[in-house]
């Protein structure tokens, strides 16, 4: 095959881009993104999610999860009539393959519910790193730097929901990074890209023209145990009282 | 992946991260903080009776101390990277401190009081002992080898206001420890302020334990006869720490009780089936009133001497295994319950790996060997009296 003087000149520039694109996903090649100019959280409408599994797929693929820990999991919650201490809750690997079905005649109300790293501005997890290997960075998500975490797990015991792990083959902490890989390049999330109904949402709460603000406005929404005071930013709408 | 877990765990919660390794942390600092007290009893408060076991308390510290790390080493992920937590430390963690407070305690009150107190024998001994023996000796004189009476008096006063540093520096050595697990405000298991005063005193009754036996194995093996005064002088002070341990632990058990906040039944569930064996039965039964009932006796019977010694070593092994079940029910029950309060998950400990059972019996019979060449090396009962030259 013959490639003349132009066709070498296009193929050239068209190479560098393929080439860009596969190294899609290292923050350093996001020149145009500026950390200062956004606040990063998600919006989980609960009453949209329908377990199918999609996100917890999608975050492992994208992210090459370790089989048996989970930086997104979806729980399935049974609550019967009033007692909301004594939810059933399953989350049969994760959620990952869906949930068994449920008899119609079943007592009691079944809802879904996806959990992910809360990126917290008050995080445990970032208080307690001896290292200083997870931070905060200046949009909001929470990181952590694997080629200098000691794999001491302090930050696992310290995050209330369960959402650190130590990485089997890596041995560092890891955790949901927000796809950051994704987000620093204008992307939405895996986990929100393969969302069916729109029940997980990215939102950038330093933006004006987010629909977080018109949606925060309109509707009740909550944060996972409050009371822990970590400044959680994935926010749930029609959380029920029972989950944890 | 599953197998073990009980109700709902969030997945990640599964597997148990702090080991039987991070049991033994806790436990060998304890031992180190307590032994440096009792030592410091005789030395600023001028309890006579225990001198015989002073030296001996301080080696005893020692070796538990130099072995302290190691626990911590083995668990890391990446322990090569260990040492960024002295380049680099997270000034908002209570983790990252540790090792500052290791070295200051290590460095600067241990070897420190030690030196100055054994540092009449290293200068007699590098002047009689010959060939390599001499010259390790000659070492450890670090070139001082003034053994005149104004000198030694010097050292004496030094030593004493070093021990006096010390006794806050032990405190803090373990209090810390305890704020490590205390201030995790995640775990209600942990989250406690009276975590480091409960560690703090539970170290004081491991550590005189700890000694007290020492003390006894030693003088039998060297076929001395035991000064029975000392040893019941630390089973007296042995028997009051132990109550006011005691005591606060039943503090702390019946405000949760009484208090039954959300983590309540889950907690409660969990200390009345997977802790039971380990919290109720060893830890508070066997570990503790037996024990205390035990010394009890010695201080209202007028017991043979004899008896006396039986008890107290049948309550001083007690004492040790129950303390090392306090530390297994505050590291591994801290993790055997879910943070959903919905479930709990089983702790399967390995056997040959690098945070197995066997690692873990190595580092415990670890710092009985350092112990052992250090007594060789620096022998705790002096041959010579002080100020005087060997024959």
């Amino acid at each position: 095959m013959n490639i003349s003087r132009r066709q070498m000149l296009i193929l050239l520039p068209a190479a560098a881009v393929a080439w860009e694109s596969i190294l899609a996903g290292t923050p350093e090649s996001s020149p145009n993104y500026k950390m200062t100019e956004h606040w990063w959280s998600m919006l989980i409408d609960i009453p949209k999610c329908i377990g199918c599994g999609n996100c917890v797929r999608a975050c492992q693929a994208e992210n090459d999860v370790p089989d048996g820990f989970f930086r997104t999991w979806v729980e399935r919650y049974h609550v019967t009539d009033w007692n909301l201490e004594n939810p059933e809750v399953i989350s049969p690997d994760g959620g990952k393959e869906g949930f068994p079905s449920v008899t119609e005649d079943a007592d009691g109300k079944y809802f879904f519910v996806p959990k992910l790293c809360n990126h917290c501005a008050d995080s445990p997890c970032t208080q307690v790193c001896p290292v200083g290997a997870t931070f905060i960075g200046p949009d909001g998500v929470v990181l952590v730097d694997q080629t200098y975490c000691l794999g001491c797990a302090y930050c696992v015991q310290a995050c209330p929901y369960g959402c650190r792990y130590i990485h089997p083959q890596k041995k560092v902490a890891d955790k949901c990074t927000l796809c950051y890989h994704r987000i620093t390049k204008g992307l939405t999330t895996a986990c929100c890209e393969a969302c069916p109904t729109g029940a997980r949402q990215l939102a950038d709460l330093k933006n004006p023209k987010d629909p977080i603000h018109a949606f925060l406005k309109t509707h009740d929404v909550q944060i996972l145990k409050p009371q822990m005071a970590t400044g959680a930013k994935v926010f749930y709408n029609g959380l029920d009282g029972s989950v944890r | 992946m599953t197998t073990g877990v009980e109700g709902y765990m969030y997945p990640n919660e599964i597997t148990l991260y702090w080991s039987v390794l991070i049991v033994l942390y806790p436990y060998i600092t304890g031992l180190v903080a307590g032994a440096f007290i009792l030592a410091s009893l005789e030395r600023v408060f001028r309890v006579e009776a225990v001198k015989p076991t002073y030296r001996l308390a301080l080696l005893t510290a020692l070796s538990f101390l130099l072995v302290a790390p190691l626990p911590l080493q083995l668990h890391l992920g990446h322990p090569e990277r260990s040492l960024e937590m002295y380049f680099t430390p997270h000034r908002t963690s209570a983790m990252a401190m540790f090792g500052f407070v290791y070295l200051w305690y290590l460095m600067a009150v241990l070897t420190v009081e030690i030196w100055l107190d054994y540092r009449h024998d290293i200068v007699v001994m590098a002047q009689s002992s010959t060939g390599m023996k001499r010259w390790f000796y000659k070492v450890l004189t670090l070139g001082s080898n003034n053994i005149s009476d104004r000198a030694l008096a010097i050292d004496e006063r030094v030593g004493w206001v070093i021990t006096l540093i010390g006794i806050p520096s032990a405190f803090m050595l373990h209090g810390y420890v305890g704020f490590i697990f205390g201030s995790i405000k995640a775990n209600p298991w942990w989250s406690s302020p009276m975590m480091p005063v409960v560690f703090i005193f539970s170290a004081m009754v491991s550590g005189i334990a700890a000694v007290m036996l020492l003390y006894m194995l030693v003088t039998r093996l060297r076929k001395q006869k035991i000064d029975m005064l000392c040893v019941d002088t630390i089973a007296r002070y042995l028997f009051y720490m132990f109550i006011v341990d005691f005591s606060l632990e039943m503090l702390d058990l019946i405000h949760r009780i009484y208090e039954a906040d959300e983590s309540f039944r889950s907690l409660n569930f969990m200390v009345h089936t997977k802790l039971y064996f380990s919290q109720i039965v060893l830890q508070i039964c066997i570990g503790t009133l037996v024990p205390i009932a035990l010394l009890g006796l010695t201080q209202v019977l007028q017991l043979h001497e004899i008896v006396r010694k039986r008890i107290y070593v049948a309550a001083g092994c007690l004492t040790m295994m129950g303390i090392f079940a306090m530390r297994w029910n505050v590291v591994i029950g801290g993790q055997l319950f879910s943070k959903s309060f919905l479930g709990y998950t089983t702790y399967k400990m390995a056997l040959v790996t690098r945070e197995g059972l066997l690692m873990s019996i190595a580092l415990t019979i670890l710092p009985l060997f350092i112990l052992w060449a250090l007594v060789k090396l620096l022998p705790p009962w002096p041959k010579t009296a002080k100020g005087e030259l060997p024959a």
